[in-house]
């Protein structure tokens, strides 16, 4: 398994070379939705806790880096930390009333999309964060300043972040915090009763996807050169985030990459395919399609299946 | 097994419960109930269903709040603690509805408990699968827990709780619904877990089990305690025999 793994990762270090600039497009994308999905994998997947507002922490981090680079002239290369400890601690107080006020099931579901809309809502009235609009970040091609010429450069970051989000989680798997997770995952009084701090591993959980999702906020940003609140805000991207690791297997450390290959390219040819015939947005009807069959089929996502596949070759 | 967390801070009985009250809406589910637990001894709580056992055990390990009165454990105030902080203090508590983590292996589970006294995985694993060869479970220790058996789970639900290293176990209906050969073979353990100096206080309902393995009987009814004493003491009381032995007495378990 473990040459499997450097095999492939040595495969995605070559392939810049022989792709070409549509391919390359769709393989930034494979890799920074699988980094996103895999950072909320922590809580959501292994934890069990339903985050479907991690846009939020995407705009916090990406809102942060954009402004410190236009307004105080701080390379996001630093900025990207300085977002991303914001988001945790908006991931902090996310977390903090929903544990503590014992919100389950649903009830934290809803709270985390209350939190990313209040934000996107807050975001969109505040002239000095560019409001409704967004923010722009004029092309300097300065990679101090997080911009590249050449596309593979922003390739190759997103494929770190994803090795790094995906070596957070292979660490934690390995370890007590991880083990608890799963743990509470199946039954939080059940824990508590075998002498888990609960809310304390849950918050933990809570503040490093929320950090990892806000790293990502500045790729997003300077990928893109720009920001809108109702895109880095929206419930649109939250899903994008979480179907991912669901369709993919959540809890597993190996789903949300496989979510990521399965999913982005679909969407990217069906977003082509009905966007020429006119018919925008008919790429969710293949997302519903394909949730429902995963739900229906593989409950726990793609990643079982594979293994077994692989086992018997 | 040496003694985890924190030495007593004054002596007593190792657990002392003082006019103990909890209501739900317009039920007194407990009510003014005191009773001791000394160390290294078997206390049982007996009595008719909805006499309020599962609820004073609830109150006692912190995943109720009591109305009145206070507990204390090794000297400790109990009141405001948080389920995991009882636990950590020696207190451990099995569930009469039993709580698998149904997708983790048998030794996962165990591992959960083992985990808050040895923080390296591989020393809590080792320890989990010690405790399961104790309980006979050391065959099922990779399986999924989903898949074992009422009384394997029941022993799961032991071995969880043992591997929090308790000094007081409180076991909430271990072996009802078990053949009678299952039962004795949990008497033993629970006895086996005693002789090493652990106290235990059982809620049950198999008389039989009760009286061979208490050394002192607490009976409950509507909440309150009616009567306290040695086994055969408490089996003679007409109080108890009316509320909840019945004529039939201590022969057998009653329906």
């Amino acid at each position: 398994m473990k040459w499997l793994g450097a095999l492939a990762v040595a495969v995605l270090l070559a392939l810049p070379a022989v792709l070409s600039s549509y391919a390359l497009t769709v393989f930034i994308l494979i890799l920074f939705y699988g980094f996103l999905g895999q950072a909320w994998n922590i809580v959501g997947g292994y934890t069990g806790q339903l985050s479907a507002g991690h846009a939020a922490f995407v705009g916090v981090g990406g809102y942060t880096a954009a402004l410190l680079s236009s307004e105080y002239g701080l390379t996001p290369w630093l900025g990207m930390f300085v977002g991303a400890a914001l988001a945790a601690g908006l991931g902090a107080v996310i977390g903090y009333l929903g544990f503590r006020f014992g919100l389950r099931g649903f009830y934290f579901v809803l709270l985390t999309v209350a939190f990313a809309e209040v934000c996107r809502i807050l975001v969109s009235n505040v002239d000095a964060l560019g409001g409704a609009l967004g923010l722009y970040i004029t092309f300097t091609g300065n990679p101090r300043q997080f911009q590249f010429q050449d596309q593979r450069a922003y390739y190759y970051i997103a494929l770190a972040l994803l090795l790094l989000a995906t070596g957070v989680v292979a660490g934690i798997e390995r370890r007590r915090f991880g083990i608890y997770l799963t743990a509470i995952r199946e039954d939080e009084t059940a824990c508590e009763a075998l002498g888990v701090d609960t809310f304390k591993y849950k918050m933990l959980a809570m503040v490093a996807s929320s950090f990892l999702t806000g790293l990502g906020g500045t790729f997003y940003a300077f990928y893109l050169f720009s920001l809108q609140p109702s895109t880095v805000f929206g419930i649109p991207l939250s899903v994008e985030i979480v179907i991912r690791p669901i369709i993919g297997g959540a809890g597993t450390l190996l789903g949300p990459v496989l979510g990521s290959f399965i999913l982005t390219p679909l969407a990217e040819l069906s977003r082509q395919y009905f966007g020429q015939s006119g018919l925008h947005g008919a790429h969710l009807i293949v997302y519903g399609v394909l949730l429902i069959s995963v739900v229906l089929f593989l409950p726990r996502g793609a990643y079982p299946v594979v293994r077994r596949l692989f086992r018997r070759a | 097994m040496s003694a985890p967390g924190p030495q007593p801070a004054r002596p007593g009985p190792l657990l002392s419960v003082e006019r103990l009250s909890r209501s739900f809406g317009g039920l007194q589910a407990v009510k003014d109930l005191s009773f001791a637990v000394d160390e290294g001894e078997i206390v049982a709580l007996i009595g008719p269903n909805g006499a309020g056992k599962t609820t004073a055990f609830a109150l006692l390990s912190g995943f109720l709040t009591p109305d009145a009165g206070r507990v204390s454990f090794r000297g400790h105030d109990l009141r405001g603690l948080r389920p995991h902080q009882v636990n950590a203090l020696g207190l451990a508590r099995t569930f009469q509805i039993m709580r698998p983590f149904p997708r983790l292996t048998v030794v996962r589970n165990v591992m959960i408990a083992t985990l808050g006294r040895h923080a390296s995985p591989a020393v809590a694993e080792a320890r989990a699968r010690d405790i399961l060869a104790e309980l006979d479970l050391a065959a099922k220790a990779d399986v999924q827990a989903a898949s074992l058996t009422l009384a394997e789970r029941k022993r799961l639900e032991l071995a969880r709780a043992l591997g929090t290293e308790p000094v007081l176990l409180l076991l909430d209906e271990v072996m009802s619904g078990l053949t009678g050969a299952e039962t004795e073979r949990i008497v033993e353990l629970v006895r086996g877990v005693n002789r090493r100096g652990v106290a235990i206080l059982l809620i049950e309902h198999v008389m039989r089990a009760v009286m061979s393995l208490a050394q002192r009987i607490v009976v409950l009814n509507y909440g309150e305690r009616i009567a306290e004493g040695r086994p055969d003491a408490v089996a003679r009381d007409p109080r108890v025999i009316e509320a909840y032995l019945g004529d039939e007495g201590v022969s057998g378990a009653p329906a």
